[in-house]
């Protein structure tokens, strides 16, 4: 086994390939020269600094964030009773119910995102903040369920019996039982959900109307090949922080896989 | 809690929110979709007596049956092309590797990041002045820059290959770490080669696992309109590019829902059949 095989080469080139990407436009965030290519001029930190002092930028950035925790609060809860209904009880309609929380993750996005606008027309709703988070949320739920449903996955629902055969109440037994033992599980569905909305392009893209999320100012800083610099500075920050936020909710989720017997 | 109410009713309420948000968010759409797709743009206002006229002028133009088409065939390039590098990987993780779980950490630590980042991050090292081409000019590998990689259907396979790897990853290998290894030990018994072994035992047993691979890769691919976009150049253009400039700089959205509800319903088709014709032929291998 500890000979390397073809196979085990072939992984190897694969993991290249896929870390390629990911890897250089961090490294060319770095070069001091406008012109993403080898030989890197020298290093600097400039464009990251600049960064700090555009005023459109930092309003994309506050938007994303109460895009995201809004998407992320609302899918959760949703995701936490609704997976609590999956994996405790037995009823008509759970095979439908469960199949429809997931169809968010395969319609393609065009689809989503344009007929989304023209519902939110229909009903008078601009396109707007309130409208991406309306979307995000629809599209986050699917994630929330599956994140929520492994916690709840082997919780032992002894421990709320006892609890309730000595003398709480259902807010109680929730509260200081079933609460803290799935709390991990929630703290990771926040996190995960959280990412997928602040690095979510094209719904926002259709829906935000003039105030822009982060992808969506990306998006329009992508044609100026004077601003790649500092799209290629911003964009490192941004994937740093979503490799963060998701390692963090992937220690979570272990935990609260693992705190069950 | 069980004299509280019964389980059905229990379940019922607290899946509901959820249920009741995605029914509501893509039954909604969908209907009022379909209305106006039969509504026409006049100038400013929207005309709303009844029509068959976009799916006449959907039809009819040949730009986009072109785009249908093209888009189609892409994604189902791009579903061969993930699946086939992707299987070994999972074959490898699931029955050769030491450390399963950090090599799938591994895989899907890169997929933690921005769609959008990444397909940019392709479009820089494609470029004819980008990452690749410098590199290969300095090693001496080229003389002049390679003008095949950027802005053409293979840089869109190319980068989709990539954006969607975990997701042909993960399900094969679930299908793989299910069979039972005594049906490989008995065909060894029995006597056929690793190929063969290959070919009757573990690729039929792993056909749901690639089906619910290529499912979920090939239909947002249909509809990806981010790659298209920044690596596809005019060759590359796919439906979902068409679809927004109606819903943006052309501004006919009884058009653009057409064209939507067109391509949801191709998707569907080519899905449904090929899901079929796969079942069908992993019945026959066994």
């Amino acid at each position: 086994m500890t000979r390397p095989s073809g196979l085990m080469l072939y992984a190897l080139f694969y993991l290249a390939f896929l870390y390629l990407p990911v890897l250089f436009l961090p490294l060319f965030s770095f070069n001091d020269g406008t012109i993403v290519a080898f030989p890197i001029k020298g290093w600097t930190l400039e464009w990251y600094r600049q960064l700090g002092g555009q005023q459109t930028l930092i309003q994309a950035l506050l938007n994303s964030l109460l895009v995201g925790f809004v998407a992320a609060i609302v899918s959760t809860s949703m995701g936490l009773f609704a997976a609590r209904a999956y994996v405790r009880y037995r009823f008509r309609g759970k095979e439908a119910s469960e199949g429809l929380v997931m169809l968010p993750l395969v319609i393609p996005g065009i689809i989503v995102a344009s007929s989304m606008l023209v519902l939110f027309i229909s009903l008078g709703l601009k396109p707007s903040l309130t409208a991406v988070i309306l979307g995000h949320t629809f599209l986050a739920l699917p994630f929330a369920v599956s994140i929520m449903k492994s916690a709840f996955d082997d919780f032992d629902v002894s421990l709320e019996e006892a609890a309730l055969d000595l003398g709480s109440g259902i807010v109680e037994t929730f509260r200081r039982v079933t609460l803290p033992i799935v709390a991990p599980g929630i703290i990771s569905s926040f996190l995960v959900t959280f990412t997928v909305s602040f690095d979510e392009f094209v719904l926002a893209f259709f829906l935000s109307g003039n105030q822009p999320t982060l992808p969506v100012y990306i998006w329009s800083q992508i044609r100026f090949p004077a601003k790649l610099p500092n799209t290629l500075a911003l964009g490192s920050l941004l994937l740093l922080t979503s490799v963060l936020l998701l390692v963090v909710a992937e220690y979570f989720r272990r935990r609260s896989i693992k705190s069950n017997p | 809690m069980a004299v509280f109410r019964s389980e059905t009713s229990k379940g019922l309420a607290l899946s509901a929110p959820a249920t009741l948000y995605v029914g509501f968010l893509v039954a909604a759409p969908l209907v009022i979709l379909v209305a106006y797709s039969m509504w026409t743009q006049t100038y400013v206002s929207i005309d709303k007596t009844l029509t068959l006229a976009n799916y006449r002028e959907a039809f009819t133009d040949p730009l986009v049956r072109h785009l249908m088409v093209r888009s189609i065939l892409i994604a189902a390039a791009v579903t061969v092309v993930t699946v086939a590098l992707a299987y070994p990987i999972a074959y490898f993780i699931a029955l050769r590797a030491r450390r399963k779980t950090l090599w799938l950490l591994l895989i899907t630590i890169p997929f933690w990041s921005s769609y959008l980042l990444r397909v940019f991050a392709w479009k820089l090292i494609l470029g004819f002045n980008g990452v690749m081409n410098s590199a290969l000019l300095a090693l001496g590998l080229t003389d002049e820059p390679l003008t095949f990689l950027l802005y053409n259907e293979f840089a869109v396979v190319l980068t989709l290959a990539h954006a969607w790897a975990p997701f042909a990853i993960l399900p094969i290998y679930v299908s793989i770490q299910k069979i039972d290894p005594s049906l490989l030990e008995a065909a060894n018994d029995l006597g056929s080669g690793k190929l063969e072994q290959f070919l009757r035992v573990t690729l039929p047993l792993t056909i749901p696992g690639i089906i619910a691979a290529c499912l979920i890769i090939f239909i947002p691919t249909v509809g990806d309109y981010v790659t298209p976009s920044l690596v596809g150049g005019s060759d590359g253009k796919m439906i979902a590019n068409l679809i927004q400039v109606q819903f943006g700089a052309a501004n006919n959205w009884p058009l653009g829902a057409t064209l939507s509800l067109l391509a949801m319903l191709s998707v569907g088709f080519v899905a449904i059949v090929s899901v079929i014709s796969a079942t069908s032929l992993g019945k026959r291998i066994r």
